[in-house]
Formats: structure tokens, sequence, C-alpha cells
């Protein structure tokens, strides 16, 4: 009888747990200067990706689909 | 929304006007694009009744100063530093613009800004300052 109580209030505080969900992930579009930094891009050095763009072509033999468009406003 | 501490805006006030609301941020690049674009708009059709109001979400004053320099807007600026008034109109997109008839009624909802965007935006202000 105890423990049959203990695990339904365990289970109502898990279920109560999951209620928010997602409700507060990620970043708002308006939060996003930040990451709109020059210095915050997964390429903020042009000439270093370039290199590095270089030797990936070489050694794969196919180039593109490094790093992401967009200056982080969420709108492209 | 503030457009200074103590000067809020308040949309009720520009009730019997067509408001274009814009959210923007200084390091949003269509925002660049826009500024010109809102100007034209707003000198342009200012005597039919066109109140533009851009809603910086600039974390810092400076930074929307030093952006609001380069380009001297005819329009109103209002501040939202901390996203309030953001949020409350689900902006999911920067710039985000609402255009309000003259009801006070939301009318249209445009993310993002591209040139070809600019034809019909002014479509679409055009016909609803034709609405008394």
């Amino acid at each position: 009888m105890l423990r049959s109580r203990t695990t339904a209030r365990l289970l109502l505080l898990v279920l109560v747990c999951t209620l928010p969900a997602c409700s507060s992930l990620g970043v708002k579009p308006w939060q996003r200067e930040l990451l709109a930094k020059k210095e915050m891009a997964l390429d903020a050095n042009g000439v270093d990706s370039s290199i590095d763009d270089h030797i990936y072509f070489s050694k794969e033999a196919t180039s593109g689909g490094r790093g992401f468009g967009g200056g982080g406003c969420g709108c492209n | 929304m503030a457009a200074a501490p103590s000067d809020p805006i308040n949309l009720d006030s520009l009730r019997g006007k067509v408001v274009y609301v814009d959210f923007w941020a200084s390091w949003c690049v269509p925002c660049r694009q826009s500024f010109p674009w809102m100007d034209e708009m707003q000198r342009t059709f200012a005597k039919d009744g066109l109140v533009v109001v851009a809603v910086n979400v600039d974390h810092a004053r400076s930074d929307a100063t030093k952006f609001l320099s380069e380009f001297s807007p005819a329009f109103r600026i209002a501040y939202d530093p901390d996203g309030v008034t953001a949020e409350q109109y689900h902006v999911h997109g920067m710039p985000t613009s609402f255009l309000i008839d003259r009801e006070g009624k939301i009318q249209l909802q445009h993310a993002g800004f591209r040139a070809r965007d600019r034809e019909e935006l002014a479509g679409r202000i055009r016909a609803l300052l034709a609405t008394h």
C-alpha cells in the first residue's frame, strides 16, 4: 500500500516534469545577437576554412556542404 | 514597447492609422535592406496615414544607436531589449513585420526581407491606406 502510493507520487512527479516539454528550448530569433557575430560563425576565418576546404576536397573528391547559410537571423 | 525608457509607444494611440510594425536588430542583415525601403514608405505614405514603427530588439542600446546613425530614418523607433513585445507578437524570424489596419487588426505578418518583397508589401500598404 505504502509502496504503491510512493510509486504513484513518483509517477505523478515524472509526469509533471514532462509538462514544460520543449517550451523553453532554443534561442528566440531576437536573441540571436551573439550567434550572429562574425566570430561565432563556424568558418569565422576565411583563409583557414578555404584551406580546410581544399584539403577536404582533395581527400574526399567532393566540395561544399560545410557551414550553413544565413547570418543567424532565422529568416533564410 | 518603449521609444525611450519614459516614452512608450501605444498602438492604441495610432488607431485610425495604418501601422507597419517592424522588429529589427543591428546584427540582422536583411534589416539593413529594409530600412531604406521603410523610410521610403514612411515618406511617401505619411500623408495618407501610414505610421512605420520599428521595434529594436538589440540588448545594447548602443548597437541600435550606431545602426540608426547610418540610416537616420524618418520613422518611429521603439526599443524592446528584453524581447517582451517580440514574444507577444510571436516573432519567428528577423526581421518580422506586421501590417495593422485602421481598426487595429493585424492584416499581414511577414518574416524576412528580400528585395523582391518590396513591391508586394508596398501594394498591401497601398490597399490598406485606400480603406477608410
